[in-house]
């Protein structure tokens, strides 16, 4: 049940990206920063950490999780060391999954070349 | 067509256009093309087509570099010399700094004009290159041009590997390179001779268009200006023509075109050819805005047009490639995209 939540909820998100994309001229880049700030104002309202709970994968993946992630780091800093905390806390929240991104892409690089689209 | 004052010591005509004394010879072309280029509705008119995108190659730039130095080896071979037969070398492509032209001519040994007219480039090249002809700079010059798909996402949008979708409007850049002999000779070979009997050299036209989805719109009031400026220079009707042929308009674009010039009371309705409409089909290759790069109008010309002019099917064309003259810097600092068209006037006699 929790996949079938998390493969419904991931993909609605998506789903909404994809009409985003299809139907505006917003240009990916702009789309994606939409995504993560979006999850940051509902991280902060409330909202989306209790959607995780809910949704699993779904709400954490998609890079909306990913804004929530930010405003948990930044928050729990600021909550520890005050003002400085404002620039500690983004880092540490997502320093895993960006090194786990650079890490992986680049071993799969030692194995993988680019291909031409047909 | 008007004759040209022989004792006039200025070959120009009207406000951009030169008539040639002595209309340089076509006397060799070849067109070089990727897979997807040789699967389209043009595919069997290539001289070589090629199904890896790498040429054997470590990178994009470097296979484009190696389709390029291909397609000047062909049409010297096709016309009957060699390398050091060319006085000249006029080359360029979209990558910054035109390194698929350097790389891809340097062992080719000929003096060397790099040249940056975007999808224009083949326009362009045929014009200076006749100019030096006509002008006795010359007696035999290469024009040669080349974009490869891998290589133009890279440099323009996204590299490929990041996974980026492309939207429906996005022309397909077309892989593959084409040169042209030009001389101040006629070859030995049977049938017609080609020749260009004159240029309209294109001014930047720039309409504050700012989507690069949408080249067609952007290029196309640079390909209207042109061909309205050389109809006046020459005092001639579209239908003087058998084909005009802009490069890369597109669908979109090309709609734009006709009705641009109906404004001025210019009909080409009947006979406006767009390479980048003919080299692909939509429907099958997935294409939607049709194809572009400067190897569109290239491969197109060397491969169809100058059959079409070779058998008799038609007697002259205006070629007029269109070019937008932007760079992935100015785009991100919110520039608009100024577009250019090179007209070269090409006939069968």
């Amino acid at each position: 049940m929790e996949y079938i939540k998390a493969f419904l909820v991931g993909g609605a998100i998506c789903a909404v990206v994809q009409i985003l994309l299809d139907n505006t001229k917003l240009m990916p880049g702009r789309v994606m920063v939409i995504l993560v700030v979006t999850g940051t104002i509902l991280g902060a309202l409330g909202i989306y950490e209790p959607f995780t709970e809910w949704a699993g994968a779904g709400a954490g993946v998609p890079l909306t999780g990913f804004g929530n992630a930010l405003f948990k780091g930044v928050k729990e800093a600021i909550d520890k060391e005050g003002f400085i905390g404002i620039f500690k806390g983004g880092f540490t929240a997502s320093a895993v999954g960006i090194s786990a991104t650079l890490i992986f892409s680049y071993i799969a690089s030692w194995f993988f070349d680019s291909k031409m689209k047909s | 067509m008007p004759e040209n004052n022989r004792n006039n010591k200025f070959k120009m005509i009207g406000k951009q256009s030169i008539l040639f004394h002595n209309p340089p010879y076509i006397i060799g072309a070849s067109s070089i093309a990727g897979k997807k280029e040789g699967e389209g509705p043009l595919g069997h008119l290539f001289d070589t087509v090629w199904e890896d995108p790498l040429l054997g190659q470590d990178t994009w730039e470097d296979a484009e570099s190696e389709f390029m130095r291909q397609a000047a080896e062909k049409a010297i071979q096709k016309a009957g010399l060699s390398d050091n037969d060319i006085r000249y070398l006029l080359a360029g492509d979209l990558l910054a700094q035109l390194i698929a032209s350097s790389f891809g001519v340097a062992e080719l040994n000929i003096p060397f004009f790099g040249l940056f007219g975007a999808c224009s480039t083949m326009g362009e090249a045929l014009s200076i290159g006749s100019i030096l002809i006509d002008g006795g700079f010359a007696d035999k010059v290469l024009a040669v041009t080349s974009s490869h798909f891998a290589g133009a996402e890279k440099q323009f949008r996204f590299p490929l590997d990041y996974g980026n979708q492309r939207p429906y409007s996005a022309s397909w850049t077309v892989t593959g390179s084409g040169a042209v002999v030009l001389s101040d000779q006629n070859s030995n070979s049977n049938g017609p001779s080609i020749r260009i009997k004159g240029i309209t050299t294109g001014k930047i036209v720039d309409y504050g268009i700012k989507d690069t989805m949408n080249m067609g719109a952007a290029m196309a009031p640079a390909a209207c200006d042109t061909i309205k400026t050389h109809l006046e220079d020459l005092n001639l009707k579209p239908d003087y023509y058998d084909k005009i042929i802009t490069g890369d308009l597109g669908y979109v674009g090309s709609d734009i075109l006709i009705d641009l010039l109906r404004e001025y009371k210019i009909d080409v309705s009947s006979n406006h050819m767009d390479c980048g409409k003919e080299i692909f089909d939509p429907e099958s290759q997935d294409t939607h805005a049709g194809g572009s790069g400067c190897a569109c109008s290239a491969i197109t010309f060397t491969g169809y047009v100058l059959k079409q002019l070779r058998e008799g099917n038609w007697k002259r064309v205006l070629f007029l490639p269109t070019g937008s003259l932007h760079s992935k810097v100015s785009y991100n600092e919110g520039n608009t995209m100024p577009a250019i068209a090179h007209a070269v006037v090409v006939e069968a006699e």
